[in-house]
């Protein structure tokens, strides 16, 4: 990891290749996060976005350069967790790989605040309740950045504003910066600052206010995805 | 092995220390020697084919597990060596090897406890594990030599057809009554042990019955209470 030379930023990705099985996935993907901001991630299935998340964990060989900050200490929740056969407690998995861990304030954080929670089996709680957990253990270690891949996989409709609510707060609390794979325009405008567009390369890389703007989306989707254009068709 | 949903696996690795029981009966040493030493080499081929083709464990045990009980039923000398190497015989345990037994199983408790907590992250998601610095391959690595020593033990008195119940099924009524990895290392040691107990136990009133199989009914016994005390806990919810 080298010191960037913007002060502003966090991460900066030059022309990122990434092939898996001699198939490319991705294609001189370049962009850079500011501090302090949030990123969303976009793309269809397939598009990378994934991949993308995995190689700024080091996790996936790669061509191209990811820098990150010095100092820069990451938290990274997953998209997919195998925990309904384990029997673990919330408490036992908080505590793994944290010496001193106070479990209780790590589920405040994430505004968890019953007690009786921390002995409920993982593979029991609600959609909802295991995200807010998986993000308060990626929490525990105080990071500076947040990668969150789908926060809100498996949550129901009407459980995913306030986990966005609570990583705002989150965010602000904390001077986080957070990168966020997300299929969701409403939360790409509300909580999101800046946009990143894949389908195996960049197809869009700017502010996320201009997702609201018809060019962009012809760019991102193919044609305009909005309110507008459906009542216009009907 | 429950956990990480190979629990035939556990069974299928106690039969690939039988060339290794086979080899110590033709060259006159200790045959759990040579099934210690068999069952490690094997674990170390396996773990790096696995790594190298990604064919899951199953399938590099399983096929593993066939050539083994093949060359041991070759190599072994005569019927009552196969007889002692497949079911066990408690009798002949002297001192020497229920101490040589506790030390291992004590060393295997003892590094099992180091690594629990990154097995379980790692069984959780692979990705969270590496991520967090956890060398994930070392560990299946560890893990893979402590069930094989765990076999190995459990070989000398049940044999090597039944030592898998002794990995599985004391786990899995250990998880019906379990709700977190505290409770289920403590049941699933508590089932082992007991069953191992009073198998033996019930062996010595029955002379000509071999003590492997009344472990395995004792356990099983222990099983099918946890499943009804697990199945009323569900009904009064």
């Amino acid at each position: 990891m080298s010191t960037l030379a913007n002060e502003e930023e966090i991460l900066r990705v030059s022309g990122l290749n990434v092939k898996l099985q001699n198939q490319p996935i991705l294609d001189d993907v370049s962009f850079t996060v500011k501090k302090g901001t949030t990123l969303a991630v976009l793309g269809p299935n397939g598009a990378g976005k994934s991949v993308l998340f995995r190689v700024l964990l080091n996790l996936v060989p790669h061509e191209g350069k990811v820098e990150w900050v010095e100092k820069v200490k990451i938290g990274y929740v997953p998209q997919n967790v195998a925990v309904s056969d384990i029997p673990i407690s919330v408490r036992e998995f908080l505590s793994i790989g944290k010496n001193e861990c106070d479990p209780e304030a790590a589920l405040s954080l994430v505004k968890l605040n019953d007690a009786k929670i921390l002995d409920k089996r993982l593979g029991i709680l609600s959609g909802g309740e295991l995200r807010r957990v998986l993000i308060a253990w990626a929490l525990i270690d105080d990071p500076n950045v947040l990668l969150l891949d789908e926060p809100t996989n498996g949550v129901d409709v009407g459980s995913e504003e306030p986990i966005f609510l609570m990583l705002d707060g989150v965010k602000k609390s904390k001077k986080m910066t957070i990168l966020l794979i997300t299929h969701d325009i409403h939360i790409v405008q509300e909580y999101s600052d800046f946009l990143l567009a894949l389908n195996k390369c960049v197809t869009f890389f700017g502010k996320s206010a201009e997702i609201a703007n018809l060019a962009t989306q012809q760019t991102i989707y193919g044609e305009p995805v909005c309110v507008e254009t459906l009542k216009a068709e009907e | 092995m429950v956990l990480e949903k190979m629990a035939l696996v556990g069974d299928a690795l106690s039969h690939v220390a039988l060339p290794g029981l086979a080899i110590g009966f033709l060259f006159n040493f200790n045959p759990f020697i040579g099934a210690f030493a068999f069952l490690f080499a094997s674990a170390a081929i396996i773990w790096q084919v696995q790594r190298m083709t990604k064919i899951s464990f199953e399938a590099l045990v399983g096929a593993m597990f066939t050539l083994a009980l093949a060359v041991g039923i070759i190599l072994i000398p005569d019927l009552e060596a196969l007889s002692e190497a497949l079911f066990g015989d408690v009798t002949t345990v002297v001192v020497w090897d229920a101490v040589a037994a506790v030390v291992i199983a004590v060393t295997a408790i003892l590094l099992t406890r180091i690594i629990y907590k990154k097995l379980v992250l790692a069984m959780i998601s692979e990705d969270l594990a590496i991520s967090k610095g956890i060398d994930v391959a070392k560990t299946n690595l560890l893990y893979l030599f402590l069930v094989c020593t765990v076999v190995a033990i459990g070989i000398k008195i049940v044999g090597t057809l039944l030592v898998g119940f002794l990995v599985v099924v004391p786990a899995i009524a250990a998880k019906n009554l379990s709700s977190d990895m505290f409770r289920y290392a403590l049941f699933s040691s508590i089932f082992g042990a007991v069953s191992a107990f009073s198998g033996i136990l019930l062996a010595s009133y029955l002379p000509n019955i071999p003590p492997g199989p009344l472990v395995v009914f004792s356990g099983i016994a222990i099983f099918a209470v946890t499943i009804i005390v697990n199945w009323k806990k569900k009904l009064s919810v």
